[in-house]
């Protein structure tokens, strides 16, 4: 497989990732702005905005946190290079670069949820057809994860398309996490203070995770848990320790298929080491906050690691 | 008289308004078909397209926006015997124009003969002095050609142009044949097509054929592709896709150890047959154009120390040239002993003064073409241009004749589209996509039919709204 085909399919699933998990962030945080004061939804949009590394982007552009300006920059603006129907155009440039590694099926799948996302998102998103929208954006991410796992060889192209899904989805549930967290700090002290519920809500709906952890915990809800279910739980398909063991596994075959490791074995060994051998209150005694910018950095060495040792781009 | 009201040989009704013998059997099939059929599966086709991506990218559009080539759903139909006649021709002239390659890469026999004059390729860009005194692995020049024939009567199939640069469209041929297969199910079981499908097939077969000495049994093949923003991207991808060879760009490719290589995810892995379709000037920046970022630095001489084969060959493209193609008569009798059986379209060499002379005191009758041009740019439709438009083409004419050739105003046949209301005669030309290797020439049976979507335009061009049909050979 080229280096840059192989560049081509890790990028078009991080960036239908990233597309996806940005649509539900809007969506959680749509929610909770509807049922809040003026100004709780003002923090809740910033909060969105922070997440996504776009606040003072967007903050050059207006000098108010309208819900309907907020999900315009996010999804459409010219002004925002990063807004989600580029990052879906670019996941269609990937997968058209890479159109020999990929089947008609994951081809389609994300060619028409494009093309659909495209005349949704060709005039203004009123709030009357925003959840519209977004649904739209999260079912291409899933018609083509789905496409992917029925109509795919077990390869190293397929390889790629998890260790960037998942790579992606590591990096995006601790970002998600971590501004949370840190918003929440002030008003926060460790175990058993009674919480705003409804902003912890808000995070468990950004990651999909608000039923699950219902069914798990009955509906007990502290920071602990909380953090505890989207770091270490190894059934939620979201968790960090979820992601990483996705990862490893996919690291694992590309070593079979190559005949030997590379580099980003040894990062993944290690990072695997760091994550494993902490509990949830190693965490907290070292700070979330703290804990969540070293993985994030560790997810990009790693993300690093895989574009030179497998030949992307030189 | 313009171009459109002068009588024109249909494909489809003779002149009595009778159907003819290729069409017998689809208007059997038509006339059962109930109202509004036709314009419900062309929305169906249309969407069809759209999501499997078959598009086109359109030259100076300013937002590369991909476009769709319309489709038309009415094929067009070639009966067995016609085909058979044709393809006699085609073989033949692709013989020829391998043969005439590597002659005017080595001997040049034919100039001395005096057959052709020798400033054609002397001054031609085309021509490439590095391709001299050397043999491509198998002696192949041409290794896909395509060529462009129109049709003027029952029995009259002429070649308007030869494409032996890098012909495009061999995909189009392909999806048609799958649409209208999805499409009308019941009609390819009552009317038995030639197939068209096992095309990548051949084509590998026949690039393996022509792999460099040295090379395993299973040659590496490789797609070279400009990238996504070339109007043919989508053919590039389809035919690495179905012939299971990677498609690389130039930054994938590099000179390892005396080999063009690829760079994989495991290192670098050496490429045998190349099947590049950029042109010879962005092939190689140290030999070409240095600002190339499209090809390979030093492909070259791995080419002539015999490392890599190249398909089409460096330097094919002078057989494009439409002075050169004016001479074609006369190239293939010398190369193949034989009469042409596939005549070419009257073409007058504005080189030539009193050529020149004709052609301006008939530009109104007469197709005046750039001898480099293609696409259908820069060229004059004198029945369907303007006083002024023909008034500007003339002093370009006048300021550099040698640059232009001229041919009448063909009554090209006509095979009707769907239209909103009804069928309705349209122009098209033809072109059979054709492989050359060792083992012989290889011709598909049917190709690529362009219809001018305008009523009475001769423009075929997909690059200026011409629109493409499903071409069939019947099995009779």
């Amino acid at each position: 497989m080229l280096g840059r085909t192989a560049s081509g399919i890790f990028w078009m699933y991080r960036y239908l990732e990233r597309a996806e998990n940005t649509a539900r962030l809007l969506e959680a945080g749509h929610r909770m702005t509807m049922t809040r004061s003026e100004d709780m939804a003002v923090q809740e949009w910033r909060s969105v905005l922070t997440t996504l590394g776009l606040r003072s982007a967007y903050e050059t552009h207006y000098d108010d946190y309208a819900g309907a300006h907020v999900c315009d920059f996010v999804l459409r603006s010219k002004d925002n290079p990063e807004n989600v129907l580029s990052m879906l155009e670019r996941a269609r440039t990937n997968a058209r670069v890479s159109r020999t590694s990929i089947t008609a099926e994951v081809w389609e799948a994300i060619n028409e949820g494009w093309m659909a996302l495209r005349d949704l998102l060709a005039k203004p998103v009123r709030e009357s057809n925003l959840n519209l929208a977004l649904g739209a954006v999260r079912r291409e991410s899933t018609l083509t994860r789905g496409a992917t796992h029925g109509s795919m060889l077990r390869n190293e192209t397929y390889s790629f398309a998890r260790l960037g899904t998942f790579l992606e989805r590591a990096d995006n549930t601790a970002r998600i996490l971590d501004v949370k967290y840190y918003l929440l700090l002030p008003s926060l002290s460790y175990v058993g203070t009674p919480l705003d519920t409804g902003q912890w809500d808000t995070v468990l709906r950004s990651l999909s995770a608000e039923r699950a952890y219902r069914w798990l915990n009955s509906g007990r809800m502290d920071a602990r848990s909380i953090a505890d279910f989207l770091i270490f739980d190894d059934r939620f398909p979201r968790s960090l320790l979820f992601s990483y063991s996705v990862m490893r596994e996919n690291l694992a075959e590309l070593a079979q298929l190559h005949g030997g490791e590379a580099e980003v074995h040894e990062l993944m060994r290690a990072a695997d080491m760091r994550l494993n051998d902490k509990s949830v209150e190693d965490v907290f005694d070292q700070g979330l906050h703290e804990f969540l910018i070293e993985f994030i950095a560790g997810n990009q060495s790693i993300a690093n690691a895989i574009a030179s040792d497998y030949r992307f781009n030189s | 008289m313009t171009a459109s009201e002068k009588q024109h040989f249909d494909e489809m009704h003779a002149p009595d308004g009778s159907v003819r013998e290729a069409y017998r059997g689809y208007q059997d099939w038509l006339s059962g078909q109930e109202d509004g059929m036709m314009r419900r599966k062309t929305l169906e086709a249309e969407s069809f397209f759209r999501k499997t991506g078959i598009t086109f990218n359109v030259y100076g559009e300013d937002d590369a926006e991909e476009r769709l080539i319309p489709f038309d759903m009415v094929p067009r139909i070639i009966t067995g015997g016609e085909w058979r006649r044709l393809s006699k021709g085609i073989d033949q002239r692709v013989r020829a124009l391998n043969a005439f390659m590597h002659d005017l890469y080595h001997r040049q026999e034919i100039i001395r003969s005096g057959r052709l004059p020798e400033r054609l390729f002397r001054n031609n860009s085309a021509w490439l002095p590095q391709m001299v005194g050397f043999t491509p692995p198998g002696g192949v020049y041409t290794h896909i050609t395509g060529i462009d024939l129109v049709r003027t009567g029952p029995d009259e199939f002429m070649v308007l142009e030869d494409n032996a640069r890098t012909p495009s469209g061999v995909s189009y041929m392909l999806e048609n044949r799958e649409t209208m297969m999805a499409m009308f199910p019941e009609l390819f079981s009552k009317v038995k097509v030639l197939p068209v499908s096992d095309y990548p097939r051949r084509l590998a077969k026949s690039l393996a054929a022509c792999a460099p000495e040295g090379a395993s049994d299973k040659p590496t093949i490789a797609v070279l592709t400009p990238g996504i923003y070339n109007s043919a991207y989508y053919e590039h991808a389809f035919l690495a896709d179905q012939m299971g060879a990677e498609l690389v760009e130039g930054s994938d490719l590099r000179v390892v150890d005396g080999k063009v290589q690829m760079r994989t995810t495991v290192g670098f892995k050496p490429v045998d047959v190349l099947y590049r379709r950029v042109d010879d000037d962005f092939l190689d920046p140290l030999t070409f154009n240095s600002e190339s970022m499209l090809g390979v630095p030093g492909i070259m001489d791995v080419y002539r120390a015999g490392g890599i084969t190249i398909a089409n060959a460096p330097g094919t493209g002078i057989s494009d040239d439409k002075a050169i193609y004016s001479f074609m008569p006369d190239i293939v009798e010398f190369y193949t002993g034989e009469k042409a059986l596939l005549p070419n379209v009257d073409t007058w060499r504005c080189a030539d003064p009193d050529s020149l002379k004709y052609v301006l005191d008939n530009l109104a009758e007469l197709v005046v073409k750039e001898v480099h041009g293609s696409g259908g740019y820069g060229m004059l439709i004198g029945p369907t241009s303007s006083k002024k438009e023909i008034k500007e083409f003339r002093a370009k004419l006048e300021a550099d004749p040698g640059n232009y050739i001229a041919q009448p105003t063909l009554s090209l046949s006509t095979c009707p589209i769907f239209t909103k209301k009804g069928l309705a005669p349209r122009h098209v030309d033809l072109r059979p996509f054709v492989l050359c290797s060792p083992d012989g020439v290889d011709i598909t049976p049917g190709g690529l039919t362009r219809v001018a979507l305008k009523k009475g335009s001769l423009v075929v061009n997909s690059s200026q709204g011409g629109g493409t049909k499903d071409s069939w050979v019947l099995d009779d």
